[in-house]
């Protein structure tokens, strides 16, 4: 009798794993501290429409407002071009979380494509497909990123493409070996031995399981493409002005920085909030995922 | 003639994580003598590993808590000592043999090393060329030629992995060894072979030896006394003579037997133990064994059996009643 | 060992030649005729059309990357379009600072980044691993350009300290590397502080307490050494990322590296120096990874030994 009642245990265990998983991520202060931020960011970027206008708040200059420091009407101040910080910061989060987000998803269907078929089909495919994301990845992203702008030219869709490129291979290479660790099991066997499809042994029973890393490292990717974005935009290959950015944001108060400070701090801590929150649930996503890491 | 070289008394020790307690060992009594070989036999998770920890004071940091008890060994209690003291007993006058070889030698340092090691960590007048000369004779003792010495554990088969392991553990010469089923991970021919080993090594040295296994086979073989281990409790110990010949036993030891297949008698399968351990988590009222005891009657899901001891040969079941 | 270092070295070669195809690929999307970035806006056509013929553009591509991968082995990686000097002068001119910079960079990450992990991991559940846990979520979360500006506003411009841009001295070095060491320490503390966490609780540790040594004894000699295998390969790996941060750090502090040397052709659409600035910063992250690797093997008797019997 009490066979039974393991057996029911275990089962009850293996349906609720996600529930699991959730309760484990909601323990971790610090993962639930970021899942905060970034919800409120999400928050306050997409209902900007409904507060900021912005032709108005963005676009405008005034010359009579330049430099206005932190005030009631203007919390972050005015910049050069006299146009409302905060506004700016907004619609700066708006592309910079855009362009994250829409990077990683191309990044991660291109890459899991490719990492898919080198993990699943193995031999010379897996060798030749390896080799070349191997070439890739001998290339730092943000290299590969410049190169691609320097052909393309600067612009929004010329970085989305740029930076989906350079980011695909690292996809790649993480769903392959997920995939390839778990290929061996014996459920995949058993999978294939009841003549299921590659294609749907790929989709129905790999991915799933391969999923875990996967989901990590998308959003610990995201804020390096956050970053790089900025870093781009910084030394001028990015996003160009007027549209705010946080990089070009940066790098129109370098100039002036000495004297009117703020310029360049608050679009720095917009970026590290996007970015850690996003790196504090990346890992804790992966600790909750964690089988070994009990406590 | 049998001094007592280790006692322990009442002792229970928990898990304590964040989910659950686990109620590991409750409530164990044990001696043994000096040169004494003892078999701590029971099934996974019966608490053998945790009580050999105890008595090395190894439990893992944090969560193994010894909470009550005494564990005397020489003039120690163990309990109380501290750790820089324990570090001066520990792999000097006790030492532990682990159960698997292959994960227990440092895969970075040579073996001749880490059988140095040991000796330089409780030696402080040999020199160093005495030591090496000491690793050499250990070496040879636990059938290994002392020209390896230089080399690394992976270049090394399982066997003599473990008779490096073996010979760390001996270098000292400890007056107890702690032997958690040393063999399991070997091959069936080496396994005879490492026993025969440690068989003539604990002879040579006059050491006393608990060895805990599942193998009711090396008990046979190897050790004096035996005692069977049972969530965390001992239900049944005696002689290897009173376990294996007498007529009394716990219904549990009963069943430890029928599980093994006996060549001399004409039976047609096997008589496992029906169900599994309780969970650790939440001990069940009364005796530990009765959900799972075929005599199992209405005290005994109430009420704890005391131990019964006739010529030293202890049953701890309501079944035994000796006056 | 010999063996194992030359064959490393031979599988560099397709990786190279690999990274300047993609490079030569992608810049040939480039819109518009380098004859007349050469030549200028009113440039005769004829001029340009012979222009062309002599620098090869109206061969097919593969031709064309056939000659260069010809000029490259010799060195000869072409001319700049800007000022006309052959690209390999200036690239040369320039590798130096970007390499010293990186250098210094990683020895901060390595020498502040690996004690404060093996730190962390040994005061598990202390304040003290706290505090540099957060620290380093931080500091992998702080884009290191901002971080240099940061600096460059309170050291140079508040404190005047440190001088904020140039490379004329050692002082010129020391806000740049910081910066550019900033991630990969951070990244450093939270490797070695988990493949510390992870050997402590191997078998072979236990063994160890087993024996009676103590603490110092078993984090040094026992954990130190198999916890360190993990964090060199990343050392290796890093190398790589912090050239690729260095061309953002160097704008910054304006300093005149591959980095600036890039950012200005790309600017220029100077197609021959961007080709041998990208290719360089791969050469040179590919030998630090293999010298890595070959240092690997030092360390991991289980390596060394199957290459020193020469099976394989």
């Amino acid at each position: 009798m009490s066979e039974h009642v393991i057996n029911l245990k275990s089962s009850v265990k293996k349906r609720s794993q996600l529930k699991a998983i959730f309760h484990k991520f909601k323990k971790n202060k610090l993962a639930m501290f970021g899942f905060v931020i970034l919800v409120i960011l999400i928050i306050i970027v997409s209902t900007a429409g409904l507060y900021l206008d912005y032709e108005a708040d963005v676009e405008t200059q005034d010359m009579k407002a330049m430099f206005l420091g932190p005030s009631w009407d203007h919390p972050f101040g005015t910049d050069q071009f006299g146009r409302d910080m905060f506004a700016r910061i907004i619609y700066g989060g708006r592309i910079s979380l855009f362009v994250g987000l829409f990077t990683i998803s191309i990044a991660l269907t291109l890459g899991s494509l490719i990492g898919a078929t080198a993990g699943y089909y193995g031999g010379k495919i897996d060798n030749i497909i390896m080799r070349i994301m191997d070439v890739f990845l001998a290339i730092p992203a943000t290299i590969i990123a410049i190169a691609i702008v320097a052909s393309l030219g600067t612009g929004l869709i010329n970085i989305l493409i740029a930076l989906s490129i350079s980011r695909t291979p690292q996809f790649a290479r993480v769903v392959r070996s997920a995939i390839l660790s778990v290929k061996e099991q014996d459920f995949i066997e058993a999978a294939r031995a009841c003549g299921t499809k590659d294609r749907r042994i790929i989709l129905r029973h790999i991915i799933p399981n391969a999923i875990g890393p996967i989901i990590v490292q998308a959003t610990l990717s995201m804020a390096t493409t956050i970053l790089v974005v900025a870093g781009l935009s910084f030394i001028g290959l990015g996003i160009q002005p007027p549209t705010p950015e946080w990089g070009t944001m940066l790098a129109d108060g370098k100039s002036q920085m000495r004297y009117y400070p703020y310029l360049v701090v608050v679009p720095g801590i917009a970026i590290v909030l996007a970015v850690l929150s996003l790196n504090l649930i990346g890992d804790g996503l992966r600790d909750a995922l964690d089988p070994r890491l009990k406590n | 003639m049998s001094e007592k070289l280790l006692e322990i008394k009442d002792l229970h020790v928990v898990y304590e994580t964040d989910e659950a307690t686990v109620y590991a060992v409750n409530g164990l009594d044990l001696v043994v003598n000096k040169g004494e070989t003892l078999g701590l036999v029971g099934e996974t998770g019966a608490g053998k590993t945790t009580t050999a920890l105890s008595i090395m004071k190894l439990l893992p940091d944090r969560i193994g808590l010894i909470k009550n008890g005494r564990i005397q060994f020489e003039e120690h209690d163990i309990t109380k000592l501290s750790e820089a003291d324990m570090r001066l007993v520990r792999g000097n006058s006790m030492s532990m043999i682990f159960q698997d070889p292959m994960t227990s030698l440092n895969p970075v340092l040579t073996i001749g090393y880490q059988i140095y090691e040991v000796l330089e960590l409780h030696n402080n007048k040999m020199s160093k060329a005495q030591i090496s000369a000491k690793v050499d004779e250990i070496l040879k003792l636990v059938g290994l030629p002392p020209e390896r010495k230089n080399e690394y554990p992976h270049q090394f088969s399982g066997g003599m992995k473990q008779r490096v392991v073996i010979a760390i553990a001996l270098a000292c010469e400890p007056k107890l060894l702690l032997a958690d089923e040393p063999t399991t991970a070997l091959d069936v021919t080496i396994q005879a072979q490492v026993l025969e080993l440690m068989k003539g090594l604990k002879d040579k040295f006059n050491m006393a030896m608990i060895l805990i296994t599942h193998d009711l086979g090396v008990v046979a073989q190897t050790c004096d006394k035996v005692a069977i281990m049972y969530a965390g409790e001992i239900i049944e110990l005696g002689s290897v003579k009173d376990i294996f010949e007498s007529a009394d036993h716990h219904p549990y030891t009963v069943g430890l037997f029928g599980s093994i297949p006996d060549m001399t008698k004409k039976t047609r399968r096997l008589n496992p133990i029906e169900g599994l351990m309780p969970d650790p988590t939440n001990l069940p009222k009364g005796c530990v064994f009765h959900a799972r005891c075929p005599k199992c009657m209405e005290i005994c899901k109430t009420k704890k059996p005391q131990s019964v001891t006739k010529n030293d040969h202890m049953i701890r079941c309501h079944l035994f009643k000796y006056a | 060992m010999f063996k194992y270092i030359s064959k490393r070295l031979l599988m560099m070669i397709p990786v190279l030649i690999g990274v300047a195809f993609i490079i030569f690929t992608i810049m040939d999307f480039t819109p518009g005729d380098p004859a007349r970035l050469i030549l200028g806006e009113y440039a005769a056509q004829e001029d340009i059309d012979a222009l062309r013929e002599e620098m090869g553009l109206n061969e097919n591509f593969f031709v064309r990357f056939g000659t260069y991968v010809k000029g490259a082995v010799t060195g000869d990686f072409g001319k700049s379009y800007r000022n006309n000097l052959p690209v390999s002068n200036e690239v040369g001119s320039r590798l130096p600072t970007t390499l010293k910079l990186t250098f210094l960079g990683m020895t901060l990450a390595v020498f502040i980044g690996i004690p404060i992990g093996v730190l962390s991991a040994v005061k598990q559940y202390t304040i003290i691993d706290n505090v540099t846990l957060i620290a380093a979520l931080l500091l992998t979360s702080i884009p290191g350009f901002w971080l240099g500006l940061m600096m460059i506003l309170f050291f140079s411009l508040r404190l005047d300290l440190l001088p904020a841009t140039g490379i004329d001295s050692m002082k010129h070095f020391i806000m740049p590397s910081i910066t550019l060491a900033a991630g990969t320490m951070a990244t450093l503390i939270r490797m070695t502080r988990s493949t510390m966490l992870e050997v402590i609780r191997q078998d072979y540790i236990r063994t160890a307490k087993a024996k009676g040594g103590n603490e110092k004894r078993i984090i040094f000699i026992h954990a130190l050494r198999n916890a360190l295998l993990p964090v060199i390969t990343l050392v290796g790996v890093n190398f790589g990322i912090l050239l690729g941060g260095a061309v953002v750090i160097e704008a910054v502090f304006a300093i005149p590296g591959l980095g600036t040397l890039m950012i200005g052709a790309v600017r220029a659409k100077d197609t021959p120096v961007l080709i041998a600035t990208v290719t360089c910063i791969a050469l040179i992250g590919g030998l630090i990874t293999l010298i890595v690797d070959i240092l690997y093997i030092f360390i991991d008797p289980r390596i060394k030994s199957q290459y020193v019997k020469g099976s394989r």
